[in-house]
């Protein structure tokens, strides 16, 4: 069972006070969008085996949603960050590549 | 209520208490004054709870505080939110109905809470002028200490027989690993 | 025969005698005994019959590996099947019974299967029982599952409590033997908080009866110097009768404490669940004793050479007088020796190997026993008790050199490590081939959030089966455990002991080696499951190359215990089968919990009352009172109608209705969703968040919103108030104010965060009552306050003010087509709230209603439900709800969707009303509208289906709402509705709203 910790109060908790949300840095596609970029907005999510995005709230905690840089094959945490940000912090970057040297960002 | 000796946990339901929910920027030193002086504590930081004789500020989140006063101050504060911090955005609402606190008192009552919450309720890792969001078994629910040995615990209104009927079981007499107070004096 | 010694014991006090039945016969054992203990003190071998083919069955092993000795426990509300009599300590007026027999243990009827047994070989199930199909359902699957499985289900609910419990340490280490032990002590010193559980009674383990002196002192000086260290330190706890069961991610544990047990009345919980988080976790778990696998290895008397030796020292317990030993190594003969040194006769040790010259050997020579090299077991003589032994040449087919007499056969194949705990979160394994066995990779530890290893093996757990290595082994395990934490380890040395050294073991996987099918069909691997060698060699032939698929076809280490002793036998035999490595074949999956847990302990505290909470409203007490049939609504419990003496519920909801419609009614609508939605971006946020402008509403007005999730489809619906220019009251439905609570927040802390906008949860605040029928504003007239006059409070608008002396806030709305208010008041007030109306009523006849009063006239009215008329593929437009989707904003959630070609396609199922031909016939919910010519598969196509369907009081006759393919354009048209084989329903499509089109009666 994972313990993640919350950036938002700092509590390091276990996964049963936490919420997934999937996919994190989905970007929002509206009326007046693209077929194609709504349809990818919709349904396609990344599905690596390795370093992924997640989106989480802190359901049994403070309310607040969450990022977690997670690796799904060994489950390593790599940081979690706001989710008022539409980009991957530099530290949580360099964390993953201190980890996982030959990892590229894929975007 | 019976005098709490070490093996026993009173379990209390604190009907008479009133609780006000306030969002907003909680760095405004507008919002921080009425805060305080109205709640009587200095201002809470992160996860912390400053509650004295029923009276303090709890911190929610980065956006909330919670408010705890006798439940007849609730209109008056609610009021003088309204005249001082019209310009202010933020939320300030009675939620005294909405919640119900109980109140554990009895050095077990770290052990009882543990026996739901997952949480290091060692006193070492949690200590007075804490406080702490979680779940107790399946429900949502907020607790904070209000002297050595005892806590105040907070849950939704509509839940309050589950809880206390929870609480209860958990504090049964007898029924305490006694793990949690080798801990006690720890540094 | 068993009996009890006249010495020996260090566990047992002979002065405390225990009264305990087996099978309803009196037996006595002592404070100390486990169950098995005191069966064997008291002469009975055989236990129980296997799984299969009903052998006879008696006690193997000492400890939590056993695999036959399962009993079932206890009686009435304290019955408990499967019970190992290994680990169950004895108590006063302890009642057990043995499994898996008919009539009795001694004359089983189900043992004609041992003699069908070549018929019943590995797979036999998913051979034979194939056709015909219907023979499985009526004859085979009764049949088997008759005769099949082991305990008894118990039949009264579980009189004990249970509980869980959360830990948090530094070090967690499972297993309080001299590694475990040893382990605690250097991470105490060290400062990390340790958490030490041992799974019996006493720590020790088995040390106990093969410790050799440490540090020049007696290993039980040496227990109890290391007790005491580690007691006098405040950060180590050490728990007995606690058992790791499983590791799982990031340092979570969970431990099994058995409270209770042991203390039969007691009013304690009986398991208590540790739930812990460890920053590092030791595996101190020990080893387990391999069987050899040879003829009637499973004949009562025969066991596990460790075993032996535990009972006549632990127990002073004999298993026989004559124990004839068998093994491939050195440490079996310590079993040997401790039966001379209890005056009981060993006729011969028959060693597998071709040499035997270690200093164990020695020195059973020199006690005068006789050793066998080179030999084996040809085969086990007895039925139902070993009566003797025929020895054969190791390396030959069997044949019988030699019988020799005896009553027991202590058998060792070696020692494996107990590596589960290592494994169950992904710790790799390597073969030690001196030793045969998987030992755990240093190398290869399941890693933690940090990606660092978080699980140590020391000791026997860790492949170092000799006293000296498992010492200096646990030493480096509890420092490195510490260090890891961020304690700096003390100066100290491991403690010092002089082992015996011993010769390497021979791999010995079948005995006598070349044993032909005779004998291999006899020689089993799995007791509990009864998988033999021959089984084994028949999954290879057929083609079960990979052991998980061998395994499962086999069901080799599929029963209770896991494959505890079954587990390398198999692997080996597997392997030799395939001719390939033993590494190279891998084990199977260790999956949690080590041993069998009870069902109590995993669900804890929420059983009964506690199982689900249950939310109620300020009036939930006034409802149980008055004949509340309750409704589960979401987690809330609603009343479904408020029965009167003697009423059948549909009349009692017949009731409600007719009178709400004629005078007046009460609902309890407190469990309707309120969100307080406030700020200077409250409009632009809900203007985003519903399908309507909300921002257009006028402060003091209401209106029926509806919100779609981004696919377009609608979710959730209710009327929102606007209280002020900045702030909004939003209602959700009863199941959904945390779901649109949570899908505000996610909005405006994940996509629009620059939106200056605060929610809160105000649900249990208020409690809600709904006044509703024609005598509706009298009877608020009557309680006094407020203005509710057409005037002061038209339709769809709000107010505040005091009804009956209560603050209160009284919303036009109507959800029946009644006049209508909702009146909400603080939730403390509710009840007297209720009362009053209640009281004001009366002379207006007012009655309380409940849901399905209320479901019956929104039907009546064509108002939709969400999760009757919704499915999560509906769009508001189906539901001829197009004109709250507003075509003026830009956006709004699910907007963009609802452009998409699917949802705009003009044959989409529409909502329509339903009147059946037949009035009184009212259409079964769910039931499909079917038209056109058969399809391939014989049926007509289906074009829609039912979706709410109701006998209406209101109107005496029956109504439906659909949704069926372009029904709005099909007005007046009949469809079919094939509801059985014979019976078609024949309806007719016409306007959902069937009780006052014009809305005359909520206008007023």
């Amino acid at each position: 069972m994972l313990s993640l910790t919350c950036p938002n109060c700092g509590v390091q908790g276990e996964e049963t006070e936490f919420a997934p949300g999937g996919e994190a840095h989905l970007k929002r596609f509206g009326p007046g969008s693209a077929e194609e970029a709504f349809e990818g907005y919709l349904f396609y999510r990344k599905n690596p085996r390795g370093v992924h995005f997640e989106r989480w709230r802190h359901a049994f905690g403070c309310g607040k949603w969450f990022h977690v840089a997670r690796c799904t094959a060994t489950l390593e945490v790599f940081g979690s960050y706001t989710a008022q940000t539409s980009i991957v912090p530099q530290n949580i970057i360099d964390a993953i590549k201190a980890r996982r040297p030959d990892w590229e960002m894929d975007q | 209520m019976s005098e709490a000796t070490s093996e026993t946990v009173d379990i209390s339901r604190l009907s008479e208490r009133g609780m006000i929910t306030v969002r907003g920027d909680l760095t405004s030193v507008d919002l921080q004054y009425q805060l305080t002086s109205l709640a009587g504590v200095d201002m809470p930081s992160e996860r912390e709870a400053k509650v004295e004789d029923g009276r303090g500020l709890v911190w929610m989140s980065p956006d909330e505080v919670l408010m705890v006063l006798p439940k007849s101050d609730v209109e008056g504060v609610l009021g003088t939110f309204r005249e001082t911090l019209g310009a202010i955005h933020h939320l300030a609402v009675d939620v005294s109905d909405a919640r119900a606190v109980f109140e554990l008192k009895g050095p077990k009552w770290r052990e009882v809470i543990a026996k739901g919450a997952p949480v290091d309720l060692s006193p070492k890792a949690f200590a007075l002028g804490q406080m702490r969001r979680t779940r107790l078994g399946q429900v949502a629910v907020a607790f904070w200490m209000t002297e050595p040995d005892t806590a105040e615990l907070v849950c939704f209104a509509s839940l309050a027989e589950f809880v206390s009927n929870w609480l209860k079981m958990a504090a049964k007499a007898g029924s305490f690993p006694d793990y949690l107070k080798e801990y006690k004096n720890d540094a | 025969m068993s009996t009890r010694l006249a010495a020996k014991g260090q566990l047992i006090d002979r002065s405390k005698p225990i009264a305990f039945t087996f099978n309803g016969n009196r037996f006595v054992g002592y404070q100390g005994d486990t169950l098995a203990s005191a069966l064997l003190a008291n002469g009975q071998t055989l236990v129980g019959r296997s799984f299969k083919y009903h052998r006879p069955r008696g006690i193997v092993a000492s400890g939590a590996e056993e695999p036959n000795a399962l009993v079932n426990l206890g009686s009435g509300s304290r019955f408990e099947p499967n019970q190992r009599a290994t680990t169950t300590e004895l108590f006063e007026g302890l009642e057990a019974k043995s499994q898996n027999h008919w009539p009795s243990l001694e004359f089983d009827f189900g043992a004609i299967n041992a003699k069908l047994s070549r018929f019943l070989p590995a797979g036999f199930y998913y051979k034979t029982f194939i056709h015909p199909r219907a023979a499985w359902k009526h004859i085979f699957e009764p049949v088997i599952r008759q005769s099949a499985g082991l305990g008894a289900a118990p039949s009264k609910p579980d009189a004990d409590r249970y509980e869980h419990f959360y830990a948090y340490v530094d070090v967690l280490i499972v297993g309080g033997g001299m590694a475990g032990l040893t382990a605690a002590l250097e991470a105490g010193k060290a400062g990390a908080k340790v958490l030490l559980v041992e799974q019996t009674s006493q720590f020790g383990g088995r040390s106990l009866v093969d410790g050799d002196a440490i540090d020049g002192a007696p290993v039980d000086e040496w227990i109890a110097q290391t007790l005491n260290a580690l007691e006098a330190m405040p950060n180590v706890t050490l728990r007995k009768r606690m058992m790791g069961t499983g590791v799982y991610d990031h340092g979570y544990a969970l431990a099994y404490e058995r409270v209770a047990d042991h203390l039969p009345g007691a009013d304690l919980p009986r398991h208590r669940l540790w739930r812990i988080r460890a920053r590092q976790i030791i595996a101190a778990t020990g080893a387990v004793e391999r069987p050899l696998a040879f003829a009637g290895n499973d004949i009562p008397g025969v066991m596990l050479a460790g075993a032996v030796r535990d009972y006549v020292s632990l127990y002073g317990v004999s298993p026989g007088d004559r124990t004839v030993i068998v093994t491939n190594n050195d440490d079996a003969y310590r079993t040997a020796i401790a039966l001379r040194e209890a005056g009981l006769d060993v006729p011969a040790i028959i060693d597998a190997r071709n040499m035997s010259t270690g200093a164990l050997a020695d020195q059973a020579r020199a006690l005068g026993i006789r050793v066998e090299v080179g030999r084996g077991v040809g085969k086990v003589l007895g039925g139902k008790a070993v009566t003797g032994v025929a020895i054969s040449p190791q390396a030959g087919e069997g044949a019988v050199i030699e019988t020799i007499e005896c009553e027991c056969i202590a058998m060792s194949g070696g020692w494996s490590p107990v590596v589960h705990l290592w494994s169950h979160c992904g710790g790799k394994l390597t073969w030690n081939e001196e030793l045969a066995h998987f030992r755990p990779d240093p190398e290869r530890p399941p890693t933690s959030a940090d990606g660092k290893g978080f699980v140590i093996c020391a000791g026997s757990a860790s492949g170092a089966l000799l006293s000296d290595e498992c010492l200096a082994d646990a030493f480096d395990a509890g420092r490195k455990a510490a260090g890891s934490c961020g304690f700096e380890p003390e100066d100290s040395v491991a403690p010092q002991t002089d082992a015996i050294a011993e010769q390497f073991l021979e791999p010995v996987w079948i005995m006598p080696q070349g044993a032909d099918i005779s004998l291999r069909s006899k020689a089993f691997l799995d007791y509990q499951n009864d998988v033999k060698v021959s089984d084994v060699q028949l999954a290879a032939r057929e083609g079960y190359e990979s052991v998980e698929h061998t395994k499962r076809y086999t069901t080799l280490g599929m029963a209770t215990d896991q494959g505890k002793l079954s587990n390398i036998n198999g692997l080996a035999i597997l392997a030799d089968a395939l001719n390939a490595p033993i590494p190279a074949v891998g084990t199977t999956t260790f999956r949690p919990p080590y041993t069998p847990i009870s069902m109590g302990s995993i669900a804890g505290e929420a059983r009964g009352a506690l199982f689900k909470p249950t939310r109620k409203t300020a009036m939930d007490g006034w409802h149980a009172e008055n004949g509340a049939h309750w409704e589960p609504v979401g987690d809330w419990r609603r009343p479904y109608t408020f029965q009167r003496a003697g009423e059948s519920i549909s009349a009692s909801v017949t009731r409600e209705i007719l009178n709400t419609r004629k005078n007046v009614g009460l609902l309890d609508a407190s469990t309707l969703g309120k969100l307080l939605v406030k700020g200077p971006d409250a409009a632009k946020f809900l203007d985003l968040l519903y399908t309507n402008m909300m921002s257009s509403l006028k402060p003091g007005r209401c209106r029926y919103g509806l919100m779609c999730n981004e696919n377009g489809f609608l979710f959730d619906d209710g009327v929102v108030a606007r209280i002020d220019e900045q702030t909004f009251l939003c209602h959700t439905t009863s199941g959904g104010s945390d779901n649109v609570h949570g899908w505000m927040e996610e909005w405006l802390q994940t996509e629009w965060w620059d939106m200056q906008v605060y929610v809160a949860n105000m649900t249990e605040q208020f409690a809600q009552v709904a006044v509703v029928g024609p005598h509706a504003r009298k009877v608020l007239e009557k309680l006094g306050g407020m203005d509710v006059s057409k005037e002061a409070l038209p339709f769809m608008g709000f107010a505040d003010g005091e009804l009956a002396g209560i603050p209160a806030r009284a919303y036009r709305i109507s959800f029946s087509g009644e006049l209508s208010y909702e009146i909400a008041v603080p939730a403390t007030r509710g009840l007297e709230f209720w009362q009053a109306c209640l009281a004001a009523g009366a002379e207006f006849g007012m009655q309380p209603y409940g849901t399905e009063a209320l479901h019956v006239m929104r039907a009546e009215k064509g108002f939709i439900m969400i999760g009757d008329e919704t499915d999560g593929t509906v769009i508001p437009q189906d539901l001829n709800l197009g004109w709250a989707v507003s075509k003026k904003k830009e956006d709004f959630i699910g907007k963009r969707a609802q452009e998409r070609s699917y949802l705009t396609a003009p044959d989409r199922k529409q909502l329509v009303g339903l009147l059946t031909e037949d009035p009184k016939t009212v259409l079964p919910d769910g039931a499909h509208a079917v038209e056109g010519p058969p399809q391939d598969n014989g049926f007509a196509s289906a074009i829609g289906h039912v979706t709410s369907t109701y006998y209406s009081p209101s109107l005496d006759r029956s109504i439906a709402m659909a949704l069926i393919k372009g029904g709005s354009g099909r007005m007046g048209d009949t469809l079919e509705f094939p509801v059985s084989k014979d019976v078609t329903i024949r309806a007719k499509i016409v306007d959902p709203v069937f009780f006052d089109k014009e809305g005359e009666r909520q206008n007023v």
